[in-house]
């Protein structure tokens, strides 16, 4: 039961830190809760279909169906979580300013609540169907051995949603003036890190080359499977194997988004601009 | 960075098949076990593994060591490119099964 519980847990905490910092950095968006629960509950309907089609998806593309699925789900995450930042970037000083928000905020934060909607979804979808399809596989099986695992299922999805409601709770506790800094720049890192993991897939299904495999070797060091290697992997992408073409997509990524705040020009729009508000 | 992903991708579809040659290997999972368990490949190159699992439920093969992760549907084979490794032992597990689905593979 309990390793059932621990390959649970690592599945359903990458959604939940995921959930846990977009709802963070999207608290003061009037409406927020019910794009968040609609994304959560698209998400979990979607795993349960890609779980269903797991064999169609794997054959296409000659085979490399699953590497291309997950990798544009990956990128379309990526390309959400850059818009996202760039809209906080201009429009985040002022919602902190005055948190109820005007008509144009409002009508610009539903827009910005369907990116919300997207990037939560997929974060379940592709988490969710590998959970589903590991559960699955323990229901399948004969014996007595499989009550007692789905209870290890259920206690890792419970111990997964508990931390990324810590982090939620975590990243309310920072202050206003720095807490748009914050969530940007963990935003930042989050879409970093899918960008990586796109690659990751790309090079498995031999569509990229690796340039380097692997570019360095940490495992000694830091080892992916330890807690704090999960953690890392999950929050900024850290890879104790990556091939070249990760670290490429990585760096193409962050410059990319943190060169579009810096454009946007309110990068760090706690004090300077609250007072240009006020 | 899809618009300039895109003609990568493309132009790396028309190369696969040039690239698909030799080194294919294959890996059988039954019984949530992999056969053979210890699979030696060359050093150096890239390899093609095909693993075809015989089980009815789906199984995840994972590998930190090869940096690597795929879901492969009951009754089903799926293809995992690797490499080039350098020599030395990868351990790899069935995540959906890890306490009888182990194996390493062994480069030299």
């Amino acid at each position: 039961m309990f390793a059932t519980a621990v390959i649970v847990f690592r599945e359903v905490l990458e959604a939940a830190l995921i959930v846990g910092i977009v709802a963070a950095a999207t608290r003061t968006i009037p409406g927020r809760n019910r794009w968040l629960a609609a994304g959560i509950a698209a998400g979990l309907v979607g795993s349960a279909l890609v779980a269903l089609g797991t064999e169609r998806i794997a054959g296409l593309a000659s085979g490399m169906g699953q590497e291309l699925f997950n990798a544009t789900i990956l990128g379309i995450a990526v390309v959400m979580l850059a818009w996202h930042n760039l809209w906080m970037s201009s429009h985040g000083a002022a919602l902190a300013a005055d948190a109820r928000g005007v008509g144009k905020a409002i009508r610009d934060g539903r827009r910005e609540c369907s990116v919300l909607l997207v990037v939560v979804g997929l974060a379940v979808l592709r988490e969710g169907s590998e959970t589903v399809l590991f559960l699955y596989g323990i229901a399948a099986a004969e014996g007595n051995a499989s009550m007692s695992m789905l209870a290890g299922g259920i206690a890792g999805i419970v111990a997964g949603v508990a931390v990324g409601w810590l982090v939620y709770a975590g990243l309310l506790r920072i202050p206003l003036r720095w807490f748009f800094t914050a969530t940007g720049v963990l935003v930042l890192f989050l879409a970093a890190g899918m960008a990586s993991q796109a690659a990751r897939f790309l090079v498995q299904a031999d569509l990229l080359p690796s340039l380097a495999s692997p570019l360095w070797d940490t495992s000694g060091l830091l080892p992916q499977s330890s807690v704090v290697g999960t953690l890392l992997h999950s929050l900024v992408g850290y890879d104790a194997r990556p091939a070249g073409m990760q670290l490429v997509f990585y760096v193409a990524v962050l410059i990319v988004i943190a060169a579009g705040m810096v454009w946007v020009g309110k990068f760090g729009p706690g004090p300077r601009h609250t007072e240009a508000v006020s | 960075m899809i618009r300039i992903a895109l003609p990568v991708l493309l132009a790396a579809f028309a190369a696969a098949p040039a690239l698909a040659a030799d080194d294919t290997f294959s890996l059988v999972i039954q019984d949530h076990r992999f056969d053979p368990a210890e699979l030696v490949v060359p050093a150096g190159v890239k390899i093609k593994l095909v693993v075809e699992n015989r089980d009815a439920t789906p199984e995840e093969f994972e590998s930190h060591d090869l940096n690597r992760e795929k879901v492969i549907a009951g009754k089903s084979s799926a293809t995992i490119w690797i490499g080039p490794l350098k020599p030395g032992r990868y351990p790899y597990i069935g995540e959906y099964n890890e306490k009888t689905a182990q194996g390493v593979i062994v480069a030299r």
